[in-house]
């Protein structure tokens, strides 16, 4: 294809030039549209499943909702009612898909209280633990990586062998020795179940562990690559210097496959959150999902499924975006 | 192999038997409470010290290797064998089956893993079966999207289409060329997704959604290590270190098989 | 300035790597000056030494490199004793650097604008508010049309030439003594090449010396006024560069001189009656009315094959000429019958592959073999040399005790000694690689074998000696090829009769002299006139082109 553009006439590309610098903001509005439509899709595609998995559970969808507990028989028909259990089977789906696109998701019988007004309680601690990891791990990471980028091997090997011990470490485990040394000896930061800021500590340091032990990784080898590309030789020919030649052309490089790997970190984050808010009894989903599934409270596992799937999304959508403002040549491949 | 290998080598042998023949290791029952000698530090009669229930920690960790590692390993085998035929459909049955197969793929994967996990296990009730097939279903579309790719990747190599200039039929060149050489790539992901099922498994069974109590468990071990945290150490710490060996053990030996397969393929 | 002393002098450099055990000598001692306002070129294969040598003058040479030299003056100045930031005040203002890579030597997360930008800023050439403009009219020196919107657009919207110009005002922005030139015009095409070279023509005409490197005779003998061969980190022969091009005194710069006027054994002899021409020899393969094409989303549909007709006798030579885009590897791909064509047929022996089917198919696809312009890709990684040789002689029911002897013979075609048997073909150097893709598509005694680019890959003696092993092959077997190439100089050394593509068309063909010699398509004539003249000037052809004062059009 390279051929056929390198040969058509100048004019001709000329025209597709202004068309494309003038096209910028509106592929970012067309990408952003294409990937919220992508995602609706995958998100009705997980109603669905959870749709499913109703069905095929065992016992009637009612016991299921129920989760066995004991309800008085007029709660029982509300439920019939509410989620038209006694229409054929397309028209429930269509009931269930026109209730989760509302937001409702129900009452927990385990609780007897709505699902959404538990979740909603317990999402900010979460968030919160989320947010300050993902900072930690940032930080770290471009720390440690800037340092270990070396050109001297023992330094890098030195940095990598302590980043995959780091990464073998199970998190929850982390967050034990963590306790034990820091609260239980040291007394520095408070044991189990404080919401106050210092209590954020030591979660969010053994959460950021593992992610900033392998983003701290790619960046290196990022950087360490970028430092041989042609362009920074080049650029180097030129007479800049070196904070210059870094700052300009290499770490953008380097932060390009770490932008993908963030996105991805900050979904699975979710998921190790949940570990941790136990380790630590913090408030939180992790608290509240694992006892819905210990209680096989359905409608609370499926809002938090939902609603994590949701959250996991958005972030993906944002890291596109973001790859799209560092790396031009992302900005033609949709076309 | 490298020497500085042979170690993690050594270590996965002893786990492998370890798991395989506990008994060979030690003569202690993993499960006899001595009410008498509860949270004992390590000392000669107890090598690793006992827990709460007086039981023997070395022992239990030794008797854990097996549940501990065979839900981790477990999940990667079925992972592996679903993703890969999911894979390949996706890439041998035609533009429908792709789409759908991949957008199917598209939402498991929307869903944090952990939290895919806690759906299995509502639905099938916990367990380390449960646990296993949780985590397969985490980790299949990682298979499946290796496999579908390097299918794709093959059937335009400019190798596969010397073969059919050799007048091979196309289930030759496929058996000849597209398999043993898509083989590699998903090998290597099962040997980088080991290490991260084993932690993924102790953590479930950290929040006891793995195997049901009394079975020594690693992450179980830890987890009720946790009411006395503040008066024991080593119930805290011995199986935490199992844990981290035998997944940094898996690591090193995985990385260097993939190394070697790589160097076959460039 | 002090206009008398050489610009650049140097007496006996040598530069050494550290490498697992001790140093390995990459230059091993080389002198050389280069003046004001003069072209000088460093001439050799890959891993000859000849980058280092440049870089050395920019304090480039490398990591860990050790630079040692009796005398290394840049303008009076002693570069041995520039250490860190000097060299900066040195690199860009004084001496620019186009390194070997166009393509992936301008940023791409940059826009090419800020790329050029970057020297003028660096060594405050000129106040900040007037960058801009600089950059533009620095780009439109260059050659570049439309330099206004091309400075905001980004490297990967620019052709390979226009990337290259944009490196070569990049290099020129900050008005340097010298400009060290590394393989400039590699990997663009003929045309563009031209241009470039052009450019850089222009620059010395403005007193700024150049300094050249380059393993290619042909772009040397279009600009360079004084040459050095360099082999194995030597200087093997140096001189005015056309003494050096005419009368080669070095037996290796022989080799380089032969390898690309076509001097070489085997060469088809010019305008030399050859026992038989097209037409009389049993035709093999013909194809009729050939159309393809594919559809690409977003951009609508493109045709990379447009009603293409030819034919092609037994033990002929079909050399198929084209630049990257024009179609010739789609078409190769027709003929194998790997691709359904969307209108036309092909036929082999007088069979049409649209009419066979199953065994029958695939029996007759051993008829027409297909040789890569990359063989390691071709070959199967797992496999060693012998599994390579024997798949086809395992795939046509070859019997094994046979099956030895075959192998053996395949490799005595193709002179390759046995011992690369138990080898991978990762093991083996390009030429033995591409000697054994060739002997694998002997293996099914094919009638056709299609080349495709099957020498553009490789460094130009060891070109030589796989064009003739083909030649010899051919003259030993019988078998026909069709040759896809963009090199004008191995077409012509190997065809028969050629055909000229352009954006999936064939624009002439004929028999190789008529075609050459006098061309009649406006394309032909700028494709021969776009061959460095003095290709052509030992192979005895003429040329419209002149060394001096060539044109600069848009690419």
């Amino acid at each position: 294809m390279a051929g056929v553009l390198k040969t058509s006439p100048a004019g001709v590309a000329e025209a597709r030039n202004r068309r494309r610098s003038g096209q910028g903001r509106r592929t970012l509005v067309r990408l952003v549209l294409v990937r919220l439509a992508a995602s609706a899709g995958v998100l009705w595609g997980a109603v669905t499943v959870t749709f499913v998995l109703l069905q095929v559970m065992p016992g009637s969808t009612a016991d299921v909702l129920l989760a066995r507990s004991s309800v008085s028989p007029e709660v029982r028909a509300g439920i019939v009612a509410q989620y038209g259990l006694d229409d054929p089977l397309p028209v429930q789906y269509l009931t269930y898909l026109g209730r989760i696109a509302r937001g409702e998701f129900g009452e927990s019988y385990v609780l007897r209280r709505p699902v959404w007004d538990e979740i909603a309680a317990q999402l900010p601690g979460t968030l919160l633990l989320v947010a300050t990891t993902l900072l930690a791990t940032v930080v770290a990471s471009v720390v440690l990586g800037v340092v270990s980028a070396n050109r001297r091997a023992w330094v890098r090997s030195l940095f990598a062998s302590a980043e995959s011990l780091v990464v073998a470490l199970p998190p929850f485990w982390l967050g034990l020795l963590l306790l034990t040394v820091f609260s239980c000896t040291l007394h520095w930061f408070p044991a189990i179940g404080s919401s106050s800021p210092s209590g954020l500590v030591l979660p969010t340091a053994a959460l950021a562990a593992g992610p900033a032990a392998v983003v701290a990784g790619v960046l290196r080898e990022g950087l360490l690559r970028a430092m041989d590309e042609p362009f920074v030789v080049t650029a180097r020919a030129r007479g800049i210097g070196e904070a210059a030649l870094r700052l300009r052309h290499v770490l953008r490089h380097a932060l390009l496959p770490v932008t993908t790997l963030l996105g991805w970190i900050a979904g699975s984050l979710i998921g190790g959150a949940v570990i941790i808010e136990i380790v630590f009894s913090r408030q939180g989903i992790g608290r509240l999902a694992l006892s819905a599934v210990a209680n096989k409270d359905m409608p609370m596992v499926i809002a938090v499924v939902l609603v994590t799937a949701a959250a996991f999304v958005l972030v993906t959508i944002a890291v596109d975006i973001l790859t799209w403002v560092i790396d031009p040549r992302t900005r033609d491949a949709g076309r | 192999m490298p020497r500085s290998l042979w170690p993690w080598a050594a270590v996965l042998l002893v786990l492998a038997v370890m798991a395989a023949a506990p008994s060979l290791f030690t003569g202690i029952d993993p499960d006899a409470a001595d009410l008498d000698a509860p949270l004992r530090p390590p000392s000669a009669e107890h090598w690793l010290g006992t827990d709460q229930n007086g039981r023997d920690l070395y022992a239990r960790i030794v008797y854990g290797a097996r549940p501990s590692l065979l839900i981790g390993t477990g999940a990667v085998l079925l992972a592996l064998a679903a993703g890969v035929l999911i894979g390949v459909a996706a890439a041998q049955l035609g533009r429908v089956a792709d789409q759908v197969l991949s957008r199917s793929l598209d939402v498991v994967m929307s869903v944090p893993g952990l939290l895919l996990v806690f759906l299995v296990v509502a639905v099938l009730g916990p367990g380390g079966g449960t646990a296993a097939i949780g985590l397969a279903v985490v980790s299949m579309p990682g298979f499946a999207r290796v496999a579908r790719g390097e299918v794709i990747r093959l059937r335009s190599a400019q190798y596969v289409e010397a073969a059919h200039g050799f007048g091979w039929s196309r289930a030759q060149v496929v058996a000849r060329h597209v398999l043993p050489n898509a083989a590699g790539p998903v090998l290597a992901l099962a040997t980088v997704s080991l290490g991260a099922m084993i932690v993924a498994s102790s953590s479930l069974s950290f929040v006891g959604l793995g195997p049901r109590p009394p079975t020594a468990e690693w992450g179980a071990m830890l987890s009720e290590s946790r009411e006395f945290l503040a008066l024991a150490w080593w119930p805290a710490v011995f199986p935490g270190v199992a844990i981290t060996v035998a997944v940094l053990a898996v690591t090193f030996v995985g990385q260097h098989l993939n190394r070697r397969v790589e160097g076959r393929h460039s | 300035m002090t206009p008398a002393g050489p610009l650049v002098a140097v007496r006996d450099l040598t530069v050494r790597f550290p490498v697992r055990h001790g140093m390995v000598e990459a230059v091993r001692g080389v002198s050389f000056r280069v003046d004001r306002g003069q072209v000088v070129a460093i001439v050799g294969e890959s891993g000859s030494g000849k980058s280092v040598t440049a870089r050395s003058l920019a304090g480039l040479a490398g990591d860990g490199a050790r630079v040692g030299a009796a005398e290394l003056t840049f303008d009076g100045v002693d570069l041995r004793e520039v250490r860190g930031r000097a060299w900066r005040a040195l690199r860009g203002r004084r001496v620019g650097f186009v390194l070997q890579d166009a393509l992936g030597s301008l940023d791409p997360l940059r826009r090419v604008g800020a790329e050029v930008a970057e020297p003028l800023r660096a060594h405050r050439i000129v106040p900040g508010r007037q960058v801009d403009a600089e950059v533009v009219r620095l780009l439109g020196e260059a050659g570049i049309p439309a330099p206004e919107s091309r400075a905001r657009q980004y490297p990967h919207q620019l052709s390979g030439g226009l990337r290259q110009r944009a490196l070569i005002a990049s290099a020129l922005a900050a008005r340097p003594d010298l400009l060290i030139a590394d393989e400039p015009t590699t990997a663009l095409d003929a045309t563009v090449q031209r241009q470039v070279l052009a450019l850089l023509r222009e620059r010395v005409g403005d007193g700024t010396a150049v300094l050249l490197i380059s393993h290619d005779l042909g772009v040397v003998a279009e600009i360079a006024d004084h040459v050095y061969v360099m082999k194995d980190g030597l200087f093997v022969e140096d001189g005015p560069a056309a003494a050096v091009l005419e009368s080669p005194s070095h037996p290796y710069t022989r080799t380089l001189v032969g390898a690309v006027a076509g001097h070489g054994r085997g060469a088809r002899p010019a305008g030399s009656a050859e026992p038989r021409s097209a037409g009389t020899a049993r035709e093999v393969l013909r194809a009729e009315g050939l159309v393809k094409r594919y559809t690409l989303p977003g951009r609508g549909e493109f045709t990379a094959v447009e009603d293409v007709s030819v034919t092609v006798g037994a033990g002929e030579t079909l050399g198929v000429v084209g630049e990257s885009g024009s179609g010739k590897t789609t078409l190769g791909r027709l003929l194998m019958g790997l691709l359904e064509p969307d209108a036309g047929r092909v036929l082999l022996d007088g069979r049409p592959w649209d009419g066979l089917r199953g065994a029958e198919r695939r029996a007759a696809r051993r008829g027409v073999q297909m040789i890569y312009q990359h063989p390691l890709s071709s070959f199967d990684p797992r496999y060693t040399a012998r599994q390579i040789l024997e798949e086809p002689l395992r795939a046509d029911g070859t019997p094994r005790e046979e099956r030895d002897r075959r192998v053996a013979s395949l490799l005595e075609h193709v002179g390759l000694a046995p011992d690369v048997l138990d080898r991978r073909a990762r093991e083996l150097s390009g030429g033995q690689r591409q000697r054994l893709a060739i002997a694998r598509a002997l293996a099914p005694a094919p009638q056709v074998i299609v080349c495709d680019e099957p020498v553009s890959a490789l460094d130009a003696p060891i070109q030589a000696q796989v064009l003739d092993v083909l030649t010899d092959v051919q003259e030993r077997l019988g078998v026909a090829y069709v040759f896809v190439s963009h090199d004008l100089g191995v077409i012509r050394r190997l065809s028969h009769r050629v055909v000229v593509m352009k954006d999936g068309r064939v624009v002439e063909s004929g028999e190789l002299e008529k075609v050459f010699d006098h061309p009649e398509h406006p394309y032909t004539k700028a494709l021969i006139d776009a061959v460095p003249r003095f290709a052509w000037r030992s192979s005895g052809v003429s040329s419209g082109g002149s060394k001096r004062g060539a044109s600069v059009t848009g690419a």
